[in-house]
């Protein structure tokens, strides 16, 4: 079943990228803090952390919605990425820590004098986005490659997934690894000369996080539509099928894995400068099984639903913490608990659903036609106009 | 004439409603805990003891700033054991809410992730769980146990009770690194020789020690081979153990230590980790006798505490917000260390006539802000840490502590390291 843009896609698209890319920021920057119109820096700042998480979810569903591949783990590569940023972040500092000394506080902390050797090209900003690149996909590539070669499928390799990012995230905690152990790394200042805590940098981030996110969106969107992405979602639907009619599937999951880790890692370099923290905790397994969550939320197997769904829940979650601190969980699970069971296809199908119980209730224009049998029209999911 | 008398009644009570929000100043005040996920066992009694802090003190008549009377309008938030969700919370608290103060965190991790935050939006926070130190903010306040309010004053008594060998033990992350090393260099500078510290040593290519102690990671629970090695070390009967040890780790760790045989007589635990709140979740007959060291007991026998403890006990039968527990509750130090930061915060406000962060923060910093708390008198020095008593405790059965020796009036001293680098060099 291959997924068409509808229509009512590229409205949505449309219009989110005015008003994410142009009014919001505008709004921020050029009213009046007292002003009813004004967008503050706080829900600029917030919005840019919801983004990057729906590009983190839209790297997800690249994988379990268009390709079938559950993984688990695909927070180890969006914590990786924001470990290479974090680095340089960290360099950035240089003596204005707590004990104005030239290297991070932490080694500082941990008796170290003299920075060691794998810090010091992170003084370098290009190192680090090349790092950023690099890390999540060299990974990927070397755990693709086992992986998928070794033909590891469904539920072991979700499995397997979380294990290497459980494994990721005890690593982190180790103060050996000299990467800040479990506090991570926190308190940057600059970021390419710009002052962090500055409104302007913090916009200039948030747009860059829109522009991450349209462009990912478009790269998959095209991707999905190549004959490349048939045989992506080939695999998803009857992998053997394809496997017999010749294609390699292995290196189609593999390409698949790398690039989505390449998307994460991203996701994680935008996300540190505007949440200010990285520490082995965004490893955890939990916070990929959240990222499934916003994907299922959101709506599988569509690009438009991931973001969707992280926005939405992510959203909820920040208002519930402050209105109902005590109940908030029980919410979330409840959400979640009604939205497995009543809308499989998450928000983006909730209209064709809707349309389906329209028609069950309110059927269209019943034509009877004595000569031809009855035929009550289901409307396509997934075509809901 | 009806309509014109309903008139008169709807601005006469128009009149009282706005006569009455007018009395009802309100100050909002921040809590920013994690009520959900792993820590949430442990914080949540902060934010209990906040509340109950922020009752008395409304019905005492409030906050006085100049003639005019603020109650307190606490803005609770949860912080959810995640730490970039703790910045996102503290920069709402400041940005949207606007609070005046906030009282919050545990972990350190929480506290260095919100700690840009509040340095860029000139809030106020203060912090009330012993931690390594090595941190000076000029928007948080301390009243936390800094290492020389808790594991100096532990090995200082351990040493006056004829101890030569101290075995380092805990769990990999910042604050029992930084402790122990801290402790290496305290019992270096003391005479004890380094093959008289145990759990190993770490060195740099220079061979500077940059790390001292065994280290197991979260929620380890196989101590068996480390407990052999301790017993090992132990057979002079002149040793000790220094337990960093966090959370559950602590349950197979003590365990093992009793199947071992080794008795608080001829090796006591001193753990820096465990208060009142915890042993309740833990094998307390498997510890009596094991030492611990806060600047709070439950135990303690002074007249603010018992009154303390009275109102506490009366204010959780009488309260009605939801999610606090009733039942069984311990105090103890984190908790009364939080309670003291209210107290301290309105004193200083009091003194400085204004809610304003710059204002109060110079008050506070002046030193001649205290408060009797239950566990003593607290003071705030200009480095934001508080000077306060120390108390060392055995264990008891029951989950609280014998209190053995108290340490008048401590001095809180965050940076240790380079203090003691300097000694050793001297001393050479």
């Amino acid at each position: 079943m291959l997924v068409k843009t509808t229509k009512w896609e590229l409205w949505i698209v449309a219009v989110a990228t005015v008003s994410l890319l142009a009014v919001l920021p505008s709004l921020n920057a050029f009213t009046a803090p007292e002003s009813l119109m004004h967008v503050s820096d706080f829900t600029i700042n917030l919005y840019g952390k919801y983004l990057c998480y729906g590009i983190l979810a839209i790297s997800v569903d690249l994988l379990w919605g268009y390709t079938g591949l559950l993984s688990l783990g695909q927070c180890l590569f969006f914590a990786l990425g924001g470990y290479m940023m974090g680095m340089y972040l960290m360099r950035m500092i240089g003596d204005l820590g707590q004990y104005h000394q030239p290297i991070p506080d932490f080694l500082v902390f941990l008796g170290w004098s003299r920075l060691p050797t794998f810090w010091e090209p992170f003084s370098s900003f290009a190192f680090a986005l090349v790092m950023v690149i690099l890390l999540p996909a060299v990974l990927a590539l070397v755990f693709g490659f086992l992986a998928f070669r070794s033909r590891i499928k469904g539920v072991y390799f979700a499995i397997l997934t979380q294990a290497l990012t459980y494994a990721g995230c005890l690593l982190f905690f180790r103060n050996d690894l000299l990467m800040g152990g479990n506090n991570g790394f926190t308190d940057f200042k600059f970021i390419a000369g710009y002052d962090l805590r500055n409104a302007s940098t913090q916009r200039g981030l948030y747009i860059c996080t829109v522009l991450l996110l349209l462009g990912t969106y478009a790269l998959c969107k095209w991707l999905t539509a190549t004959k490349f992405g048939k045989v992506q979602q080939a695999i998803r639907d009857s992998e053997n099928r394809v496997l017999f009619s010749g294609y390699a599937t292995a290196h189609f999951k593999l390409f698949v894995f790398v690039l989505a880790a390449i998307i994460a890692g991203l996701a994680g370099a935008l996300y540190v400068p505007q949440v200010g923290i990285i520490n082995p905790s965004e490893m955890g397994p939990d916070k990929s099984l959240e990222a499934i969550i916003w994907v299922a939320v959101g709506g599988r197997g569509t690009l438009i639903g991931p973001v969707i769904g992280a926005f939405a829940v992510n959203a909820m979650k920040s208002w519930a913490t402050r209105a109902y601190p005590d109940l908030w969980l029980l919410f979330l699970g409840l959400t979640f608990i009604l939205v497995t069971l009543f809308m499989p296809k998450g928000i983006v199908g909730l209209p064709a659903q809707l349309g389906v119980v329209k028609q069950r209730f309110w059927p269209a224009k019943p034509v009877v036609d004595e000569s031809k049998p009855v035929v009550v029209e289901e409307a396509p999911l997934t075509k809901p106009d | 004439m009806k309509r014109y008398l309903l008139q008169v009644i709807s601005l006469v009570a128009g009149l009282s409603l706005a006569s009455q929000v007018k009395a009802q100043n309100t100050v909002k005040v921040g809590v920013l805990h994690s009520l959900s996920g792993t820590m949430a066992i442990s914080e949540t009694s902060l934010r209990d003891v906040l509340l109950f802090a922020f009752d008395e003190i409304n019905n005492a008549g409030g906050i006085k700033v100049g003639d005019t009377s603020y109650k307190i309008d606490p803005v609770i938030v949860d912080g959810a054991s995640n730490w970039p969700l703790f910045a996102e919370k503290a920069k709402q608290l400041l940005e949207e809410d606007k609070v005046a103060v906030t009282f919050g965190c545990w972990t350190s991790v929480s506290r260095k992730s919100v700690l840009p935050v509040y340095e860029k939006d000139n809030g106020l926070l203060f912090y009330p769980v012993q931690y390594e130190g090595e941190e000076l903010s000029k928007n948080i306040f301390y009243t936390a146990e800094a290492v020389n309010q808790q594991a100096i004053p532990a090995v200082d008594y351990l040493l006056a009770q004829g101890k030569k060998k101290f075995y380092l033990i805990g769990t990999d992350y910042v604050y029992p690194q930084t402790t122990d090393l801290i402790l290496y260099k305290y019992l270096l500078l003391h005479g004890v020789p380094p093959e008289n510290i145990g759990g190993g040593f770490r060195k740099d290519d220079s061979g500077k020690v940059i790390s001292a102690g065994k280290y197991v990671p979260f929620s380890y629970t196989d101590f068996q081979q480390i407990v052999a090695d301790i017993k090992q070390f132990a057979a002079s009967g002149d040793a000790c153990v220094i337990n960093t040890i966090n959370g559950d780790s602590n349950v197979p760790f003590f365990k093992e230590i009793v199947a071992a045989g080794l008795t608080p007589a001829d090796c006591p635990v001193v753990s820096f980790s465990l208060a009142e709140d915890e042993l309740r979740s833990m094998p307390t007959k498997d510890m009596v006798g094991e030492l611990g060291c806060w600047t709070y007991f439950m135990s303690l026998k002074t007249p603010e505490n018992k009154t303390f403890l009275n109102n506490w006990n009366s204010w959780l039968q009488t309260e009605s917000y939801p999610g606090v527990i009733k039942e069984k509750r311990a105090v103890d130090s984190p908790m009364v260390l939080s309670y003291d930061g209210v107290y301290l915060w309105k004193e200083a406000v009091e003194k400085a006539g204004t809610f304003d962060v710059d204002a109060v923060r110079k008050v506070l910093e002046s030193g001649d802000i205290s408060f009797e708390g239950p566990g003593g008198k607290i003071t705030v020095q200009a480095n934001h840490h508080c000077t306060k008593n120390v108390y060392i405790g055995e264990t008891k059965a029951n989950g609280q502590f014998k209190i053995l020796e108290t340490f008048p009036q401590v001095v809180g001293e965050p940076f240790l390291l380079k203090d003691l680098d300097d000694k050793l060099a001297a001393k050479q």
